[in-house]
Protein backbone atom coordinates (compact mmCIF):
# COMPACT_ATOMS: atom_id res chain seq x y z
CA UNK A 1 0.00 0.00 0.00
CA UNK A 2 1.55 3.38 -0.91
CA UNK A 3 1.61 5.78 1.83
CA UNK A 4 1.22 9.46 2.20
CA UNK A 5 4.91 10.24 2.24
CA UNK A 6 5.42 8.68 -1.27
CA UNK A 7 3.42 11.38 -2.93
CA UNK A 8 4.08 14.25 -0.58
CA UNK A 9 8.09 14.13 -0.22
CA UNK A 10 9.42 17.30 1.60
CA UNK A 11 10.92 18.64 -1.84
CA UNK A 12 7.25 18.59 -3.39
CA UNK A 13 6.03 21.18 -0.38
CA UNK A 14 8.74 23.34 -0.31
CA UNK A 15 8.18 23.82 -4.25
CA UNK A 16 4.38 24.37 -3.41
CA UNK A 17 4.54 26.56 -0.42
CA UNK A 18 7.25 29.02 -2.10
CA UNK A 19 6.99 28.66 -5.89
CA UNK A 20 9.37 29.42 -8.41
CA UNK A 21 9.35 31.58 -10.81
CA UNK A 22 5.39 32.59 -10.31
CA UNK A 23 4.00 35.38 -11.89
CA UNK A 24 3.18 37.11 -15.41
CA UNK A 25 5.13 38.13 -18.45
CA UNK A 26 4.98 40.88 -20.64
CA UNK A 27 3.11 39.24 -23.94
CA UNK A 28 4.52 39.53 -26.16
CA UNK A 29 7.59 39.61 -26.39
CA UNK A 30 6.29 36.60 -24.23
CA UNK A 31 3.64 33.48 -25.34
CA UNK A 32 0.61 32.94 -22.53
CA UNK A 33 -0.62 29.16 -22.60
CA UNK A 34 -3.37 27.87 -19.78
CA UNK A 35 -4.11 24.28 -19.03
CA UNK A 36 -7.42 23.31 -16.92
CA UNK A 37 -7.90 20.28 -15.57
CA UNK A 38 -11.56 19.71 -16.13
CA UNK A 39 -11.76 17.24 -12.54
CA UNK A 40 -10.55 19.12 -10.31
CA UNK A 41 -11.57 22.75 -11.42
CA UNK A 42 -7.25 23.66 -11.16
CA UNK A 43 -5.83 25.88 -13.72
CA UNK A 44 -2.21 26.95 -14.70
CA UNK A 45 -0.75 29.31 -17.24
CA UNK A 46 2.77 28.97 -18.16
CA UNK A 47 4.91 32.05 -20.10
CA UNK A 48 7.38 31.38 -21.92
CA UNK A 49 9.87 34.22 -23.50
CA UNK A 50 11.56 32.30 -26.38
CA UNK A 51 14.54 34.27 -28.04
CA UNK A 52 15.76 33.81 -31.91
CA UNK A 53 18.27 31.16 -30.72
CA UNK A 54 15.27 29.41 -29.63
CA UNK A 55 16.13 29.52 -26.24
CA UNK A 56 13.67 29.81 -23.09
CA UNK A 57 14.90 33.16 -21.52
CA UNK A 58 12.40 33.68 -18.99
CA UNK A 59 9.36 31.72 -17.63
CA UNK A 60 6.68 32.27 -15.27
CA UNK A 61 3.87 30.29 -14.03
CA UNK A 62 0.04 31.47 -12.79
CA UNK A 63 -3.12 30.00 -12.21
CA UNK A 64 -3.68 27.81 -8.63
CA UNK A 65 -4.47 24.50 -8.12
CA UNK A 66 -3.06 21.52 -5.78
CA UNK A 67 0.23 20.93 -4.20
CA UNK A 68 0.68 18.09 -6.74
CA UNK A 69 -0.21 20.50 -9.92
CA UNK A 70 2.06 23.43 -8.09
CA UNK A 71 4.94 21.88 -7.57
CA UNK A 72 4.92 20.38 -10.77
CA UNK A 73 4.46 23.42 -12.58
CA UNK A 74 7.33 25.24 -10.24
CA UNK A 75 9.73 22.50 -10.72
CA UNK A 76 8.97 22.65 -14.23
CA UNK A 77 10.09 26.33 -14.43
CA UNK A 78 13.18 25.95 -13.04
CA UNK A 79 14.31 22.85 -14.67
CA UNK A 80 13.30 24.70 -18.50
CA UNK A 81 14.86 28.28 -17.94
CA UNK A 82 17.57 29.21 -19.77
CA UNK A 83 16.75 25.80 -22.01
CA UNK A 84 16.14 25.61 -25.51
CA UNK A 85 13.03 24.74 -27.13
CA UNK A 86 14.22 20.98 -28.14
CA UNK A 87 16.35 20.30 -24.62
CA UNK A 88 12.67 21.48 -22.77
CA UNK A 89 10.79 19.37 -25.56
CA UNK A 90 13.14 16.12 -23.81
CA UNK A 91 12.85 17.34 -20.34
CA UNK A 92 8.82 16.85 -20.91
CA UNK A 93 9.45 13.13 -22.90
CA UNK A 94 11.53 11.90 -19.94
CA UNK A 95 9.21 13.59 -17.18
CA UNK A 96 6.15 12.14 -19.04
CA UNK A 97 7.76 8.52 -18.85
CA UNK A 98 8.28 8.90 -15.49
CA UNK A 99 4.86 8.93 -15.42
CA UNK A 100 4.31 5.95 -17.23
CA UNK A 101 2.74 8.29 -20.20
CA UNK A 102 4.80 7.79 -23.61
CA UNK A 103 3.46 9.26 -26.79
CA UNK A 104 2.36 6.36 -28.71
CA UNK A 105 0.34 5.38 -25.84
CA UNK A 106 -3.42 7.21 -26.33
CA UNK A 107 -5.45 8.65 -22.82
CA UNK A 108 -1.88 8.03 -20.81
CA UNK A 109 -2.93 4.24 -20.06
CA UNK A 110 -0.40 3.39 -17.13
CA UNK A 111 2.75 1.70 -18.42
CA UNK A 112 6.97 0.82 -17.22
CA UNK A 113 7.36 4.12 -15.22
CA UNK A 114 11.01 3.79 -16.92
CA UNK A 115 12.63 7.41 -17.72
CA UNK A 116 13.97 7.95 -21.05
CA UNK A 117 17.78 8.11 -22.01
CA UNK A 118 20.04 10.07 -19.63
CA UNK A 119 17.47 12.78 -18.95
CA UNK A 120 18.18 14.04 -15.11
CA UNK A 121 15.20 15.14 -13.81
CA UNK A 122 16.98 16.26 -10.72
CA UNK A 123 14.10 17.73 -8.37
CA UNK A 124 11.68 16.29 -10.61
CA UNK A 125 12.45 12.45 -9.34
CA UNK A 126 10.69 13.63 -6.55
CA UNK A 127 7.41 13.77 -8.23
CA UNK A 128 7.94 9.70 -9.03
CA UNK A 129 6.01 7.88 -6.34
CA UNK A 130 2.52 10.10 -8.18
CA UNK A 131 2.45 7.17 -10.24
CA UNK A 132 1.20 4.90 -7.49
CA UNK A 133 -1.61 7.33 -7.16
CA UNK A 134 -3.30 7.05 -10.97
CA UNK A 135 -5.58 10.02 -10.37
CA UNK A 136 -3.07 12.26 -9.59
CA UNK A 137 -1.08 12.23 -12.51
CA UNK A 138 -3.07 14.49 -14.07
CA UNK A 139 -2.10 17.07 -11.63
CA UNK A 140 1.45 16.84 -12.02
CA UNK A 141 0.90 16.80 -15.95
CA UNK A 142 -1.01 19.68 -16.29
CA UNK A 143 1.99 22.48 -16.35
CA UNK A 144 3.83 20.25 -18.95
CA UNK A 145 0.74 19.66 -21.42
CA UNK A 146 0.23 23.15 -21.06
CA UNK A 147 4.11 23.94 -21.69
CA UNK A 148 4.24 21.69 -25.11
CA UNK A 149 0.88 23.34 -25.97
CA UNK A 150 2.51 26.70 -25.58
CA UNK A 151 6.07 25.63 -26.86
CA UNK A 152 4.13 24.38 -29.99
CA UNK A 153 2.56 27.55 -30.88
CA UNK A 154 5.74 29.59 -30.41
CA UNK A 155 7.72 27.59 -32.68
CA UNK A 156 4.46 27.81 -35.42
CA UNK A 157 4.69 31.75 -35.45
CA UNK A 158 6.05 32.40 -38.22
CA UNK B 1 -39.24 7.14 15.82
CA UNK B 2 -35.06 7.78 15.47
CA UNK B 3 -32.37 5.69 13.55
CA UNK B 4 -30.28 3.25 15.23
CA UNK B 5 -27.36 3.52 12.96
CA UNK B 6 -25.84 0.40 14.10
CA UNK B 7 -28.61 -1.42 12.67
CA UNK B 8 -28.89 0.41 9.29
CA UNK B 9 -24.99 0.08 8.77
CA UNK B 10 -25.35 -3.45 9.16
CA UNK B 11 -27.76 -3.48 5.96
CA UNK B 12 -25.40 -2.13 3.92
CA UNK B 13 -22.47 -4.28 3.39
CA UNK B 14 -20.26 -2.01 1.32
CA UNK B 15 -19.95 -0.47 4.91
CA UNK B 16 -18.56 -3.38 6.39
CA UNK B 17 -15.38 -2.81 3.90
CA UNK B 18 -11.44 -1.03 4.93
CA UNK B 19 -9.90 1.04 2.80
CA UNK B 20 -6.49 1.83 3.12
CA UNK B 21 -5.91 0.06 6.19
CA UNK B 22 -8.88 1.65 8.20
CA UNK B 23 -13.13 0.79 8.41
CA UNK B 24 -14.38 2.89 5.44
CA UNK B 25 -15.91 6.16 6.74
CA UNK B 26 -18.39 7.35 3.59
CA UNK B 27 -19.02 10.61 3.58
CA UNK B 28 -19.90 11.21 -0.01
CA UNK B 29 -23.80 10.38 -0.16
CA UNK B 30 -24.61 13.52 -2.23
CA UNK B 31 -22.84 12.02 -5.36
CA UNK B 32 -24.16 8.32 -4.72
CA UNK B 33 -25.47 6.51 -1.85
CA UNK B 34 -24.27 3.10 -0.41
CA UNK B 35 -27.16 -0.06 -1.24
CA UNK B 36 -28.94 -1.92 1.22
CA UNK B 37 -28.78 -5.60 1.08
CA UNK B 38 -32.72 -5.54 0.51
CA UNK B 39 -32.00 -3.81 -2.66
CA UNK B 40 -29.38 -5.78 -3.89
CA UNK B 41 -31.07 -9.08 -3.11
CA UNK B 42 -34.53 -7.71 -5.04
CA UNK B 43 -32.10 -7.53 -8.34
CA UNK B 44 -30.52 -10.38 -7.68
CA UNK B 45 -33.63 -12.30 -7.52
CA UNK B 46 -35.46 -10.74 -10.32
CA UNK B 47 -32.38 -12.00 -12.41
CA UNK B 48 -32.29 -15.16 -10.88
CA UNK B 49 -36.09 -16.31 -10.85
CA UNK B 50 -37.92 -13.88 -13.26
CA UNK B 51 -35.99 -12.40 -15.73
CA UNK B 52 -37.93 -11.68 -18.70
CA UNK B 53 -38.56 -8.72 -21.11
CA UNK B 54 -41.80 -6.65 -19.55
CA UNK B 55 -45.26 -5.92 -21.14
CA UNK B 56 -46.89 -8.14 -23.90
CA UNK B 57 -45.34 -11.54 -22.65
CA UNK B 58 -47.85 -14.17 -22.11
CA UNK B 59 -45.73 -16.65 -20.64
CA UNK B 60 -45.87 -16.77 -16.43
CA UNK B 61 -42.43 -15.12 -15.48
CA UNK B 62 -43.01 -12.20 -18.40
CA UNK B 63 -45.77 -11.35 -16.08
CA UNK B 64 -44.62 -12.10 -13.21
CA UNK B 65 -41.42 -9.03 -14.57
CA UNK B 66 -43.81 -7.18 -15.64
CA UNK B 67 -46.03 -6.87 -12.70
CA UNK B 68 -42.95 -6.48 -10.48
CA UNK B 69 -41.81 -3.40 -12.44
CA UNK B 70 -45.08 -1.42 -12.18
CA UNK B 71 -45.51 -2.55 -8.34
CA UNK B 72 -42.28 -0.51 -8.36
CA UNK B 73 -43.40 2.08 -10.30
CA UNK B 74 -46.62 1.91 -7.56
CA UNK B 75 -43.87 2.01 -4.55
CA UNK B 76 -41.70 4.96 -6.24
CA UNK B 77 -45.43 6.96 -6.59
CA UNK B 78 -46.47 6.56 -3.09
CA UNK B 79 -43.01 7.22 -1.39
CA UNK B 80 -43.21 10.92 -2.85
CA UNK B 81 -46.86 11.10 -2.62
CA UNK B 82 -47.41 10.93 -6.41
CA UNK B 83 -51.46 11.49 -7.43
CA UNK B 84 -50.56 8.60 -9.95
CA UNK B 85 -48.23 5.92 -10.81
CA UNK B 86 -49.24 7.32 -14.54
CA UNK B 87 -47.36 10.30 -13.38
CA UNK B 88 -44.40 8.03 -12.45
CA UNK B 89 -42.25 8.03 -15.92
CA UNK B 90 -38.49 6.29 -15.78
CA UNK B 91 -35.52 7.52 -16.67
CA UNK B 92 -32.07 6.22 -16.58
CA UNK B 93 -31.49 9.67 -13.74
CA UNK B 94 -32.45 13.29 -12.92
CA UNK B 95 -30.28 14.37 -15.86
CA UNK B 96 -32.63 12.32 -18.44
CA UNK B 97 -35.49 13.54 -16.67
CA UNK B 98 -34.69 17.23 -17.19
CA UNK B 99 -33.64 16.45 -20.43
CA UNK B 100 -37.05 14.77 -21.26
CA UNK B 101 -38.45 18.09 -20.06
CA UNK B 102 -36.67 20.49 -22.07
CA UNK B 103 -36.67 18.29 -25.24
CA UNK B 104 -40.25 17.75 -25.02
CA UNK B 105 -42.22 20.44 -23.10
CA UNK B 106 -39.22 23.10 -23.98
CA UNK B 107 -39.11 22.50 -27.02
CA UNK B 108 -43.11 22.60 -27.66
CA UNK B 109 -43.25 25.52 -25.13
CA UNK B 110 -40.12 27.71 -25.18
CA UNK B 111 -39.99 30.34 -28.10
CA UNK B 112 -37.80 33.40 -29.28
CA UNK B 113 -38.17 35.75 -26.53
CA UNK B 114 -38.95 33.39 -23.47
CA UNK B 115 -37.24 33.26 -20.19
CA UNK B 116 -36.03 30.42 -17.98
CA UNK B 117 -35.21 31.34 -14.11
CA UNK B 118 -33.25 29.01 -12.72
CA UNK B 119 -30.78 29.56 -9.31
CA UNK B 120 -27.51 30.40 -8.77
CA UNK B 121 -27.47 26.86 -6.96
CA UNK B 122 -27.68 24.61 -9.48
CA UNK B 123 -26.39 21.81 -10.23
CA UNK B 124 -25.22 21.46 -14.03
CA UNK B 125 -27.60 19.00 -14.70
CA UNK B 126 -30.41 21.50 -14.31
CA UNK B 127 -28.51 24.30 -16.42
CA UNK B 128 -27.03 23.01 -19.43
CA UNK B 129 -30.33 21.57 -21.07
CA UNK B 130 -31.82 25.08 -20.58
CA UNK B 131 -28.28 26.57 -22.19
CA UNK B 132 -28.58 23.70 -24.98
CA UNK B 133 -32.19 25.21 -25.91
CA UNK B 134 -31.14 28.84 -25.37
CA UNK B 135 -28.46 28.29 -28.21
CA UNK B 136 -31.05 26.91 -30.32
CA UNK B 137 -33.30 29.58 -30.16
CA UNK B 138 -33.49 33.42 -28.39
CA UNK B 139 -34.15 32.04 -24.76
CA UNK B 140 -33.19 34.78 -21.82
CA UNK B 141 -31.59 32.81 -19.17
CA UNK B 142 -32.38 34.61 -15.23
CA UNK B 143 -30.53 33.76 -12.24
CA UNK B 144 -32.20 33.53 -8.91
CA UNK B 145 -29.26 34.85 -6.50
CA UNK B 146 -27.90 33.28 -3.32
CA UNK B 147 -26.76 35.19 0.04
CA UNK B 148 -23.14 34.83 2.15
CA UNK B 149 -25.08 32.01 3.42
CA UNK B 150 -26.36 30.06 0.30
CA UNK B 151 -29.62 31.37 1.22
CA UNK B 152 -31.97 32.25 -2.20
CA UNK B 153 -32.22 35.88 -2.08
CA UNK B 154 -36.06 36.61 -3.17
CA UNK B 155 -36.29 40.32 -2.75
CA UNK B 156 -36.64 40.76 -6.41
CA UNK B 157 -38.44 37.36 -7.84
CA UNK B 158 -41.22 39.66 -8.98
CA UNK B 159 -39.34 41.18 -11.34
CA UNK B 160 -37.04 37.96 -12.00
CA UNK B 161 -40.19 36.18 -12.63
CA UNK B 162 -41.84 38.61 -14.87
CA UNK B 163 -42.50 36.85 -18.70
CA UNK B 164 -40.82 33.89 -17.73
CA UNK B 165 -42.37 30.62 -19.02
CA UNK B 166 -40.27 28.42 -16.77
CA UNK B 167 -38.58 28.77 -13.16
CA UNK B 168 -36.51 25.30 -12.79
CA UNK B 169 -34.18 25.40 -8.84
CA UNK B 170 -33.12 22.76 -6.41
CA UNK B 171 -35.22 21.74 -3.49
CA UNK B 172 -31.60 21.12 -1.54
CA UNK B 173 -28.25 22.23 -3.04
CA UNK B 174 -25.67 19.41 -3.69
CA UNK B 175 -23.04 21.91 -2.75
CA UNK B 176 -24.35 23.87 0.18
CA UNK B 177 -26.88 21.80 1.81
CA UNK B 178 -29.58 24.88 1.59
CA UNK B 179 -33.22 23.31 1.32
CA UNK B 180 -34.84 25.83 -0.65
CA UNK B 181 -38.42 27.09 -0.20
CA UNK B 182 -39.93 25.27 -3.02
CA UNK B 183 -43.74 25.77 -2.38
CA UNK B 184 -43.43 29.45 -1.97
CA UNK B 185 -41.39 29.69 -5.27
CA UNK B 186 -43.66 27.73 -6.76
CA UNK B 187 -46.80 30.01 -5.91
CA UNK B 188 -44.60 32.89 -6.98
CA UNK B 189 -44.00 31.19 -10.37
CA UNK B 190 -47.60 30.25 -10.90
CA UNK B 191 -48.98 33.88 -10.04
CA UNK B 192 -46.70 34.61 -13.13
CA UNK B 193 -47.86 31.86 -15.49
CA UNK B 194 -44.65 29.89 -15.46
CA UNK B 195 -44.41 26.26 -14.93
CA UNK B 196 -42.16 24.64 -11.98
CA UNK B 197 -39.64 22.17 -12.32
CA UNK B 198 -38.00 20.92 -9.15
CA UNK B 199 -34.74 19.40 -9.39
CA UNK B 200 -35.40 17.02 -6.15
CA UNK B 201 -32.23 15.12 -6.63
CA UNK B 202 -31.09 16.02 -3.29
CA UNK B 203 -34.54 16.45 -1.42
CA UNK B 204 -36.18 13.19 -2.06
CA UNK B 205 -33.70 10.76 -0.40
CA UNK B 206 -33.17 12.76 2.92
CA UNK B 207 -36.72 14.86 3.64
CA UNK B 208 -40.55 13.68 3.58
CA UNK B 209 -41.69 14.54 -0.08
CA UNK B 210 -45.10 14.96 -1.19
CA UNK B 211 -44.71 16.34 -4.46
CA UNK B 212 -48.37 18.10 -4.54
CA UNK B 213 -47.16 19.83 -1.48
CA UNK B 214 -44.21 21.17 -3.49
CA UNK B 215 -46.57 22.98 -5.83
CA UNK B 216 -44.58 22.02 -8.65
CA UNK B 217 -45.16 20.28 -12.11
CA UNK B 218 -42.54 18.62 -12.58
CA UNK B 219 -40.27 17.33 -10.17
CA UNK B 220 -36.70 15.42 -11.02
CA UNK B 221 -35.04 12.94 -9.02
CA UNK B 222 -32.43 10.11 -9.53
CA UNK B 223 -32.69 6.00 -7.69
CA UNK B 224 -28.48 6.26 -6.81
CA UNK B 225 -29.16 8.46 -3.87
CA UNK B 226 -31.55 7.15 -2.17
CA UNK B 227 -30.53 4.00 -1.65
CA UNK B 228 -31.36 2.50 -4.97
CA UNK B 229 -29.09 1.07 -8.09
CA UNK B 230 -27.64 3.35 -11.03
CA UNK B 231 -29.57 3.63 -14.47
CA UNK B 232 -32.73 4.65 -12.91
CA UNK B 233 -34.15 7.99 -12.09
CA UNK B 234 -37.62 9.64 -12.22
CA UNK B 235 -39.54 11.79 -13.60
CA UNK B 236 -42.66 12.95 -12.31
CA UNK B 237 -45.20 15.40 -14.14
CA UNK B 238 -49.06 16.64 -13.64
CA UNK B 239 -51.06 14.61 -15.93
CA UNK B 240 -52.13 17.52 -18.37
CA UNK B 241 -48.46 18.25 -19.00
CA UNK B 242 -47.30 15.36 -19.88
CA UNK B 243 -50.42 14.16 -22.08
CA UNK B 244 -50.12 17.55 -23.74
CA UNK B 245 -46.26 16.77 -24.36
CA UNK B 246 -44.53 15.28 -27.48
CA UNK B 247 -42.72 12.32 -27.25
CA UNK B 248 -39.11 12.19 -26.04
CA UNK B 249 -37.09 9.25 -27.74
CA UNK B 250 -38.81 6.75 -30.37
CA UNK B 251 -38.92 3.37 -30.47
CA UNK B 252 -40.80 0.28 -28.89
CA UNK B 253 -43.06 0.07 -25.83
CA UNK B 254 -44.01 4.17 -26.59
CA UNK B 255 -46.14 3.50 -29.08
CA UNK B 256 -49.68 2.72 -29.55
CA UNK B 257 -49.63 1.60 -33.39
CA UNK B 258 -47.12 2.19 -35.82
CA UNK B 259 -47.95 1.91 -40.04
CA UNK B 260 -45.86 3.22 -42.71
CA UNK B 261 -47.41 6.46 -42.46
CA UNK B 262 -46.70 6.87 -38.68
CA UNK B 263 -47.11 6.42 -35.16
CA UNK B 264 -49.13 7.04 -32.42
CA UNK B 265 -48.21 7.33 -28.56
CA UNK B 266 -48.80 4.94 -25.71
CA UNK B 267 -50.61 5.95 -22.32
CA UNK B 268 -48.82 7.63 -19.62
CA UNK B 269 -46.27 6.55 -18.82
CA UNK B 270 -45.29 4.14 -21.11
CA UNK B 271 -45.05 6.92 -23.92
CA UNK B 272 -41.93 8.53 -22.45
CA UNK B 273 -40.42 5.42 -21.82
CA UNK B 274 -39.13 3.97 -25.47
CA UNK B 275 -37.31 1.00 -25.28
CA UNK B 276 -36.89 -2.06 -22.86
CA UNK B 277 -36.48 -0.42 -19.73
CA UNK B 278 -33.98 -1.08 -17.09
CA UNK B 279 -35.97 -3.68 -14.99
CA UNK B 280 -34.10 -5.09 -12.52
CA UNK B 281 -32.78 -1.16 -11.58
CA UNK B 282 -36.31 -0.55 -11.38
CA UNK B 283 -37.48 -3.44 -9.07
CA UNK B 284 -34.28 -1.84 -7.38
CA UNK B 285 -35.60 1.92 -6.98
CA UNK B 286 -38.93 -0.12 -5.39
CA UNK B 287 -37.11 -2.01 -2.60
CA UNK B 288 -35.24 1.16 -2.08
CA UNK B 289 -38.05 3.06 -0.93
CA UNK B 290 -39.64 0.18 0.52
CA UNK B 291 -36.57 0.27 2.74
CA UNK B 292 -36.57 4.37 3.45
CA UNK B 293 -40.56 3.87 4.51
CA UNK B 294 -40.04 1.54 6.74
CA UNK B 295 -36.59 3.59 8.39
CA UNK B 296 -39.51 6.41 8.14
CA UNK B 297 -38.25 9.84 6.36
CA UNK B 298 -39.43 11.92 9.41
CA UNK B 299 -36.60 9.60 11.42
CA UNK B 300 -34.39 10.29 8.60
CA UNK B 301 -34.58 13.81 8.49
CA UNK B 302 -34.41 14.42 12.48
CA UNK B 303 -31.47 12.05 12.47
CA UNK B 304 -29.94 14.02 9.74
CA UNK B 305 -30.46 17.89 11.45
CA UNK B 306 -28.92 16.51 13.94
CA UNK B 307 -26.06 14.73 13.01
CA UNK B 308 -25.42 17.91 10.88
CA UNK B 309 -25.67 20.13 14.04
CA UNK B 310 -23.05 17.86 15.58
CA UNK B 311 -21.12 17.72 12.81
CA UNK B 312 -21.22 21.69 12.80
CA UNK B 313 -19.95 21.98 15.97
CA UNK B 314 -17.45 19.37 16.32
CA UNK B 315 -15.91 20.49 13.32
CA UNK B 316 -15.91 24.31 15.02
CA UNK B 317 -14.83 23.52 17.95
CA UNK B 318 -11.80 21.34 16.60
CA UNK B 319 -10.53 23.15 13.47
CA UNK B 320 -11.29 27.14 14.41
CA UNK B 321 -10.85 29.25 12.13
CA UNK B 322 -8.50 26.62 9.91
CA UNK B 323 -12.25 25.38 8.42
CA UNK B 324 -14.66 27.47 6.72
CA UNK B 325 -17.74 25.69 6.06
CA UNK B 326 -20.07 26.83 3.64
CA UNK B 327 -23.50 27.34 3.28
CA UNK B 328 -26.62 27.82 5.87
CA UNK B 329 -25.41 27.90 9.49
CA UNK B 330 -28.66 26.97 10.63
CA UNK B 331 -29.27 22.94 10.81
CA UNK B 332 -32.88 22.76 10.10
CA UNK B 333 -32.64 25.44 7.02
CA UNK B 334 -30.22 22.81 5.32
CA UNK B 335 -29.30 19.06 4.46
CA UNK B 336 -26.22 17.04 5.33
CA UNK B 337 -24.12 18.50 2.80
CA UNK B 338 -21.05 20.02 4.08
CA UNK B 339 -18.80 21.78 1.63
CA UNK B 340 -15.56 23.11 3.06
CA UNK B 341 -11.89 25.15 2.90
CA UNK B 342 -9.31 24.03 5.54
CA UNK B 343 -6.80 26.01 6.01
CA UNK B 344 -4.96 26.74 2.51
CA UNK B 345 -5.05 22.73 1.65
CA UNK B 346 -6.36 22.68 -1.65
CA UNK B 347 -9.90 20.08 -1.63
CA UNK B 348 -7.25 17.55 -3.75
CA UNK B 349 -4.93 17.52 -1.06
CA UNK B 350 -7.65 17.00 1.49
CA UNK B 351 -9.16 14.45 0.30
CA UNK B 352 -6.16 12.39 -0.62
CA UNK B 353 -5.01 12.81 3.03
CA UNK B 354 -8.46 11.82 4.20
CA UNK B 355 -8.98 8.76 1.85
CA UNK B 356 -5.32 7.46 3.70
CA UNK B 357 -7.35 7.73 6.56
CA UNK B 358 -10.32 5.39 5.26
CA UNK B 359 -12.86 8.62 5.03
CA UNK B 360 -14.19 9.00 1.33
CA UNK B 361 -15.34 12.53 0.57
CA UNK B 362 -15.19 14.45 -2.47
CA UNK B 363 -13.38 17.34 -4.17
CA UNK B 364 -13.91 19.47 -6.81
CA UNK B 365 -16.32 22.22 -8.34
CA UNK B 366 -19.62 19.40 -7.70
CA UNK B 367 -20.72 19.83 -11.04
CA UNK B 368 -21.63 23.39 -10.10
CA UNK B 369 -19.05 25.56 -11.59
CA UNK B 370 -21.67 28.63 -11.64
CA UNK B 371 -21.92 28.06 -8.10
CA UNK B 372 -17.57 28.03 -7.38
CA UNK B 373 -17.81 31.17 -9.32
CA UNK B 374 -20.44 32.90 -6.96
CA UNK B 375 -18.66 31.51 -3.98
CA UNK B 376 -15.40 32.68 -5.29
CA UNK B 377 -13.63 29.10 -5.35
CA UNK B 378 -12.40 27.07 -7.93
CA UNK B 379 -13.00 23.62 -5.65
CA UNK B 380 -14.40 23.06 -2.27
CA UNK B 381 -13.91 19.77 -0.21
CA UNK B 382 -17.85 18.19 0.83
CA UNK B 383 -18.65 15.91 3.22
CA UNK B 384 -22.29 14.52 2.78
CA UNK B 385 -24.37 12.29 5.17
CA UNK B 386 -27.25 9.86 5.10
CA UNK B 387 -28.73 7.03 7.01
CA UNK B 388 -26.09 5.03 8.04
CA UNK B 389 -23.73 7.65 9.09
CA UNK B 390 -23.45 8.39 12.74
CA UNK B 391 -21.59 10.25 15.00
CA UNK B 392 -18.08 8.13 14.97
CA UNK B 393 -17.71 9.38 11.08
CA UNK B 394 -17.62 12.88 11.93
CA UNK B 395 -15.34 12.29 15.02
CA UNK B 396 -13.33 10.36 12.03
CA UNK B 397 -13.16 13.03 9.57
CA UNK B 398 -12.12 15.73 12.46
CA UNK B 399 -9.23 13.41 12.74
CA UNK B 400 -8.27 12.89 9.56
CA UNK B 401 -8.54 16.98 8.87
CA UNK B 402 -5.42 16.57 11.96
CA UNK B 403 -3.71 15.11 9.48
CA UNK B 404 -4.24 17.37 6.54
CA UNK B 405 -3.21 19.90 9.20
CA UNK B 406 0.00 18.28 9.80
CA UNK B 407 0.64 17.07 6.71
CA UNK B 408 0.83 20.81 5.21
CA UNK B 409 1.32 23.00 8.27
CA UNK B 410 2.56 26.30 6.74
C1 LIG C 1 -28.94 18.57 -7.25
C2 LIG C 1 -28.59 17.53 -8.27
N1 LIG C 1 -29.21 17.53 -9.46
C3 LIG C 1 -28.95 16.62 -10.39
C4 LIG C 1 -28.02 15.62 -10.18
C5 LIG C 1 -27.77 14.65 -11.28
O1 LIG C 1 -28.04 13.36 -10.91
P1 LIG C 1 -27.72 12.20 -11.95
O2 LIG C 1 -26.25 12.32 -12.22
O3 LIG C 1 -28.06 10.94 -11.25
O4 LIG C 1 -28.52 12.45 -13.17
C6 LIG C 1 -27.34 15.59 -8.95
C7 LIG C 1 -26.32 14.57 -8.65
O5 LIG C 1 -25.22 14.50 -9.12
C8 LIG C 1 -27.64 16.56 -7.99
O6 LIG C 1 -27.01 16.57 -6.81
Amino acid sequence: MPGLEDLYREIILDHYRSPRNRGELETPPAHRSEGFNPLCGDEVVVYVDVDDERVINDVRIGGQGCSISQSSASMMSAAIKGKTVEEAREITRAFKAMMSIHEHELGGEVGSGEIDGEIALGDLEALRGVVKFPVRIKCATLSWNTLTQGLDEVTAEP
Amino acid sequence: MTLDTATVKADFPLLEREVNGHQIVYLDSAATSQKPRVVLDAMNEYYETINANVHRGAYTIADLATRRMEAARQKVATFVGAPSAAEVIFTRNATEAINLVSQTWGRANLHDGDVVVLTELEHHANIVPWQILASERDIELRWIPIDDQGRLVLDDIDRLFDGASLVAFSAMSNVLGTITPVRAIADAAHDADAIVLVDASQLVPHVPTDVEALGADFVAFTGHKMCGPTGIGVLWGRRELLEAMPPFMGGGEMILQVTKEGFTTNELPWKFEAGTPAIAETIGLGAAADCLTSLGMDAVREHEVSLTAYALRTLAENHGDKLRIFGPSEPASRGGVLSFEFADVHPHDVSQVLDQHGVCVRAGHHCAKPLMQVLGVNATSRASLYVYNDESDIDALSTALDGAADMFAF
